[in-house]
């Protein structure tokens, strides 16, 4: 149900992105789903790949410093309120999200929410129980 | 103006004649009751009962910072605890702090020899004088303090901090004297400038200076700004404290308490002495302390002996103001930091060998230092929210250890160069 996340550190220097994209791109891995969070000093910058392993040696090879964390993708209707409601069966069991990014896929009917949970079972555990579609990793790369 | 005229304009071989048995004394005591110091003499085998010149104390071993923290809290004390009535230390945990002790006798001569810095300068009973140096374990409040009710002036014993209630104080009170770092007074006529308050129609006439190194570029914009006369003195907690030495209204350099205190200038590196009137270290060896003696002290600061007579008629030697330090240790805001402090905070939250540099700047007079640090896996967080508490951790510990505020500021790794020597880990653009 879970599904490998990289993080990267990133100081706010311009063209790190793009030398990051870069290098996965020369090694043949396939960037399913990014998102960057940043300060006026540095950034984080959060990666969903389809070889996990390889991007990491890659990186960490490209001297960049790199976490790997465990966050859970949610396959939602692309349509209006499909965020709200994964959201609100999230408060009302009390369950904070940590950060949470999003994309579409190819297709344009469905969205995949990424979220990262400080309580990522309790999580998985309501998501399912509210009839929510949790996706693998393998899943997002077939998308 | 002189607080003992008698001993500060003491003949020369009368001195000298004087520090010789001072030293004698001090030599034995120390040789019979601190272990550290009977080792070191008996390994050379040096006997203080045959000390019959000054220039015998340079076959005796120079005593080091290392040496003060390896017999960290009381192992260089020579009197029995019950005897020492005051306890100072440095910032710093433990392994890295230093604690000196002063005995009855020596918070008198403390007091006197405080009390002959600020009449050389020029203060007298009649002063109002504000003490803007942080009172409790650093020895720079306290000793003033104690100093100027030695003379008899009035004390305000504000302490650090609060820039604006300092100066509305200043003019309420009609402030004299101050007593601060000069960064600290050039930020005061910041402030006042800010608050509309004009420097001239306070009651401000001396500012006594010192904990930090300045210049006379500094000193001739203090007094301009602020209408005083700035001088500046000198002391370190080891030693004693401020009132180790101290300038007179001549301005040219620093009278040495040396009926107190016997000075050498030494080459750090080779550890012999300079000809006079060249730069070295200064070390120092103190001739009347009892709870806290110290032989051949290696201050790391460095400075030149100026030899010749000063027109004030003071007979005590004087040396330049500080011109900088022979170690690694970053005066900022006043307060002694070593760059090994801060590694070992972060050697503490990585686990591992930090890679770091440390900025010093000097932003609108205040001092601001910032450490840089690469981040490697083990501090490095998907959520920025974590990310951040970790930074705040890092600050609020460096503070309280350290004694003053810092910037972190995260880089990416091997992006700080490589360096053998730690002293090229510090970046210092203070400019003064
Ligand atoms: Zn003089």
């Amino acid at each position: 149900m879970r599904v490998e996340q990289i993080a990267v550190f990133l100081e706010n220097k311009s063209g790190r992105l793009a030398e990051i994209t870069t290098i996965l791109a020369d090694n043949n891995i396939n960037i399913r789903a990014l998102s960057v969070a940043d300060t006026a000093d540095f950034g984080i910058l959060r990666l969903i790949v389809d070889d996990v392993e390889k991007a990491q040696n890659i990186l960490k090879g490209g001297g960049f410093t790199v976490g790997k964390t465990d966050v859970l993708a949610v396959e939602v209707a692309d349509k209006t309120g499909g965020l709200a409601t994964v959201l609100r069966s999230l408060h009302s069991a009390g369950i904070n999200v940590e950060y949470m990014y999003a994309f579409v896929n190819k297709t344009g009917e469905n969205a995949v929410l990424i979220f990262r949970f400080e309580r990522m079972d309790e999580a998985i555990e309501v998501l399912l129980k509210d009839g929510f579609t949790l996706i693998s990793g393998a899943q997002i790369c077939a998308l | 103006m002189y607080w003992e005229q008698e001993k500060e304009c003491l003949a020369r071989p009368e001195l000298l004649q004087l520090q010789l048995g001072r030293l004698k004394k001090t030599l034995r005591k120390v040789g019979a009751t601190v272990p550290f110091y009977r080792n070191a003499f008996s390994k050379l085998k040096l006997d203080p009962g045959k000390v019959k010149s000054l220039d015998d104390l340079h076959r005796f071993p120079f005593t080091t910072k290392q040496d003060l923290r390896d017999n960290y809290p009381y192992g260089l004390f020579a009197i029995p605890l019950r005897e020492v009535v005051r306890i100072h230390s440095s910032s710093g945990t433990t392994g890295m702090a230093t604690v000196v002790g002063y005995s009855k006798n020596d918070i008198a001569n403390w007091s006197d020899l405080v009390a002959r810095v600020l009449c050389g300068a020029g203060v007298t009973a009649d002063d109002m004088i504000q003490i803007a140096f942080g009172y409790g374990l650093f020895t720079g409040g306290f000793g003033l303090h104690y100093g100027a009710e030695r003379l008899g002036a009035s004390v305000i014993p504000i302490s650090a901090g609060n820039t604006k209630r300092q100066i509305q104080i200043m003019q309420d009170f009609k402030t004299t004297a101050l007593v601060c770092t000069p960064s600290y007074a050039l930020k005061m006529a910041d402030v006042m400038m800010d608050m509309g308050i004009n420097p001239n129609g306070l009651s401000l006439r001396f500012g006594l200076f010192g904990a930090e190194p300045w210049s006379e570029a500094m000193r001739v914009e203090i007094n301009e700004r602020l209408g005083i006369r700035a001088t500046d003195n000198y002391g370190l907690s080891e030693i004693l404290g401020p009132g180790v030495a101290g300038e007179c209204r001549e301005c040219n350099g620093l009278h040495v308490n040396e009926d107190h205190f016997l000075i050498e200038i030494i080459d750090p590196d080779s550890l012999e002495h300079v000809a006079p009137g060249e730069v070295g270290e200064l070390v120092i060896t103190t001739l009347t302390k009892e709870a806290f003696p110290v032989i051949r002290y290696r201050t790391r600061d460095l400075t030149r002996l100026l030899p010749e007579p000063c027109p004030c008629g003071r007979t005590f030697v004087r040396v330049n103001r500080m011109m900088g330090r022979s170690d690694d240790m970053l005066i900022i805001k006043g307060v002694n930091v070593f760059p090994t402090q801060i590694e070992s905070i972060l050697f503490d939250v990585e686990g591992t060998e930090p890679h770091y540099r440390l900025i010093v700047e000097r932003e609108n007079n205040e001092d601001k230092l910032t450490v840089m640090v690469e981040v490697v896996e083990s501090i490095f967080f998907d959520a920025m929210k974590k990310q951040r508490a970790f930074m705040e951790m890092i600050k609020k510990r460096m503070a309280s250890e350290l004694g003053i505020g810092v910037d972190v500021k995260l880089v990416e790794e091997r992006t700080l160069d490589r360096f053998d020597g730690k002293g090229e880990r510090v970046i210092d653009k203070r400019e003064l």
